[in-house]
């Protein structure tokens, strides 16, 4: 499969709506994540309270984080951890390969993270002759039908059951079955093995506590204790901003982050690690490594509206509760983070000119706020970013798309500022709707209206647009209005 | 509106200056051209000694609480958008909570239903006013629908940009419309009616759509 692009996310979009199959797929993360959630939710007392006091918690954080990062750093040292400092991805990635390479190991497990996902490090492990296994479920079906993940709690939520089948029977080797615990129990067996023989094991953070230098991650399935427990060598890539100040702010997270995420009251399983093991003859890896990763994350820090990006836990249920999202899925993004969370961020890591149609990818309807268990402002955020855009288009008038939109709003600007033009601008559109209108309504578009005017075009498409009222409101106001005041 | 605020006794004053909130320009990018209207806005309605201005549409009510994000270094200007965005109501808060009134004795007829537009739902926390209001619409029946509070795919210039999207979470909402088997469909926005109402006109539906200040206003 090829990967899309956040440039053509129209078009992308486009074929996704097309997806019988995709659709069927996305019906059921709505029905079944957004009920979960709320029954998860309902079960805490003081939903409300929490969010604002896990905000507040990110918001200190965020505003020390130089504070913060320093202090994890040194008390993830003092227990044998060895931490990385990358700029960037290919930091990161260069990192990693080092580490990989000195563990002379040509084979690692991982287990599910975003951040690998964002610095692409499997493509990097894999052209260094390194063969990465991804261990989460969703994420080992992703690798073996060569995808990327739609969702980011939920890879491979696009895939339906039927899918995944015929993936085992060719990529694994096994008889179709529709049987999902022989579907599982044969990705556990063949993961089993690869968990015994590798030498690394790569994880993600989910959160990495200042006071006392420990990182934990949540799953659900096991995978992450194996990753992080069997082999020699263990590496976790952290965004830097996964830190909080105290190991106590984890109860108001761990309340938050699986009611959010899954619906769940609590996941599975829960790794807290703090320092390698204090006895040789304990079990656990013998070395620790944590790579800190930047990637852009300093330059959201700097503005007061784009810091509250930082802010995310990456749960995903702005994902699940978003319309667009619910009818595109997540590869239409064409980035690493999808749906509205992913449309704020992506234009801020990969830089604005490679993703402009992304912030134009929502409503405004603001149920992605409305769920944010951290109390991002989405809206806030996607109109930030696209008055950036706009800024950008009056400074680059030469670009064709946005310039015609640019030539409209300064034209609105003008005329509706001024009660005379507006009026005017009323009564001749009355005067030349004549043309189109028919039983009172403007129907389907001709080709020559949708040429001249295409938002027309792209309204009719699907729906009818309703004609100027015969009589507008002010001339009823000063036909009959104004003179019936009683008072 | 201003049948029904005259009948609950308010008097009402229109300024026949004023034009647009500038929201379309705000919610597109162009911050300057949303500025100059604020600004206007502003300057019109500090001239009036109105009590309250209110509007019909929870979306334009919104933005003038928005007004003053547009002045990020500008105190002046912020602290006049702050005014006149205390004084500015959505027309079913204005009547239920500023006015404590849930009954204006409207009567239609028929099995009637809300959309909730978003602006008015999330950014002014209407949830019961307009249910309230509605509810004492004698010789009607009301019907709750199914995710009422679920976009039904407008968004401005999201519904010309992204069109095929648009009327994919627009088609959603036809379809608890239906289900619902109501005769009109209500809502406080009239940019939520124009899509909705767009689509039923296109499938042939005989569902009407009515603002909530045309139910109000009606004593049949």
């Amino acid at each position: 499969m090829t990967h899309l692009s956040s440039e053509t996310f129209g078009q992308n979009a486009r074929d996704a709506l097309r997806d019988p199959i995709l659709h069927g797929a996305l019906r059921s993360l709505a029905d079944n994540f957004v009920e979960r959630r709320r029954a998860a939710v309902s079960s805490v007392d003081d939903w409300e309270g929490l969010r604002e006091k896990a905000r507040a918690i990110k918001d200190e954080t965020l505003l020390h984080l130089d504070k913060y990062l320093l202090r994890f750093v040194e008390n993830a040292e003092r227990g044998g951890v060895v931490v990385h400092w990358a700029r960037d991805g290919h930091e990161a990635c260069g990192i990693v390969l080092d580490l990989v390479n000195g563990a002379e190991a040509k084979m690692v497990v991982k287990s599910k993270s975003m951040a690998t996902e964002e610095i692409h490090l499997n493509e990097a492990l894999e052209s260094a002759g390194i063969e990465p296994i991804e261990t989460d479920l969703g994420e080992w079906i992703i690798q073996l039908a060569g995808e990327t993940p739609s969702h980011i709690v939920v890879p491979a939520i696009h895939k339906t059951k039927s899918q995944i089948a015929d993936l085992f029977v060719e990529k694994v080797g096994i008889d179709k079955t529709g049987d999902v615990d022989v579907l599982t129990g044969t990705a556990r067996r063949i993961l089993r093995r690869k968990f015994a023989e590798a030498k690394v094991g790569i994880s993600g953070v989910n959160f990495g506590v200042a006071e006392t230098g420990t990182i934990l991650i949540l799953e659900n399935e096991g995978n992450i204790r194996m990753t992080t427990g069997l082999p020699k060598t263990h590496i976790a890539v952290m965004g830097i901003e996964k830190i909080i100040p105290k190991f106590a702010d984890l109860d108001v997270f761990l309340k938050l982050l699986p009611r959010s995420g899954t619906g769940q009251r609590l996941t599975a399983y829960q790794s807290l690690i703090t320092g390698i093991k204090r006895n040789t003859d304990d079990e656990g890896p013998d070395e620790i490594h944590i790579v800190l990763l930047d990637n852009g994350r300093s330059r959201m820090l700097a503005h007061p509206v784009t810091r509250q990006s930082l802010a995310c836990i990456r749960c995903g249920a702005c994902l699940n509760a978003c319309p667009v999202y619910q009818q595109v899925g997540g590869h239409a993004y064409g980035s690493v983070y999808p749906g509205p969370i992913g449309a704020v961020i992506t234009p801020q890591l990969i830089g604005i000119s490679k993703a402009k149609q992304l912030p134009y990818a929502s409503s405004l309807c603001g149920a992605c706020r409305e769920v944010c268990p951290v109390k991002i402002d989405i809206p806030e955020l996607l109109l930030h970013l696209r008055a950036e855009i706009a800024d950008g288009s009056r400074a680059n008038p030469g670009r064709k798309k946005q310039f015609g939109e640019m030539v409209a709003f300064r034209l609105y600007g003008a005329m509706w500022s001024n009660a005379r033009l507006y009026n005017f601008g009323t009564k001749a559109s009355r005067l030349m709707q004549r043309l189109i209108v028919r039983d009172g309504k403007i129907g389907k578009a001709g080709r020559f209206i949708s040429k001249v005017i295409p938002p027309l075009g792209a309204w009719t498409a699907w729906r009818d647009a309703p004609a100027v009222a015969p009589r507008t409101f002010r001339e009823q106001w000063r036909g009959k209005l104004e003179s019936n005041d009683g008072n | 509106m201003v049948e029904v605020l005259r009948r609950v006794d308010c008097g009402v004053v229109f300024d026949e200056r004023q034009t647009c909130c500038g929201q379309p320009a705000f919610n597109t990018g162009y911050r300057r051209e949303a500025q100059k209207f604020a600004k206007r806005f502003i300057e019109i309605f500090e001239e009036s000694d109105a009590d309250a201005i209110v509007s019909p549409s929870g979306s334009c009510t919104a933005m003038v609480k928005h007004f003053y994000e547009l002045f990020p270094d500008d105190e002046e200007w912020r602290k006049r958008s702050e005014r006149i965005a205390a004084r500015t109501h959505e027309f079913c808060s204005f009547l239920v909570n500023v006015l404590k009134v849930d009954d204006v004795g409207a009567s239609s007829s028929g099995r009637i239903t809300w959309h909730d537009a978003c602006h008015g739902l999330r950014d002014l926390g209407l949830r019961d006013e307009p249910r309230r209001l509605l509810k004492n619409v004698k010789g009607t029946e009301f019907v709750e629908l199914q995710n009422a509070d679920v976009c039904c795919g407008f968004g401005g210039t999201f519904s010309v940009k992204f069109p095929e999207i648009s009327a994919g979470i627009l088609d959603n909402k036809i379809e608890a419309i239906e289900k619902a088997n109501v005769d009109a469909i209500v809502s406080g926005d009239s940019s939520c009616l124009m899509q909705i109402g767009g689509r039923l006109s296109r499938i042939g539906s005989k569902v009407k759509t009515m603002h909530i200040a045309e139910i109000l206003a009606s004593q049949e």
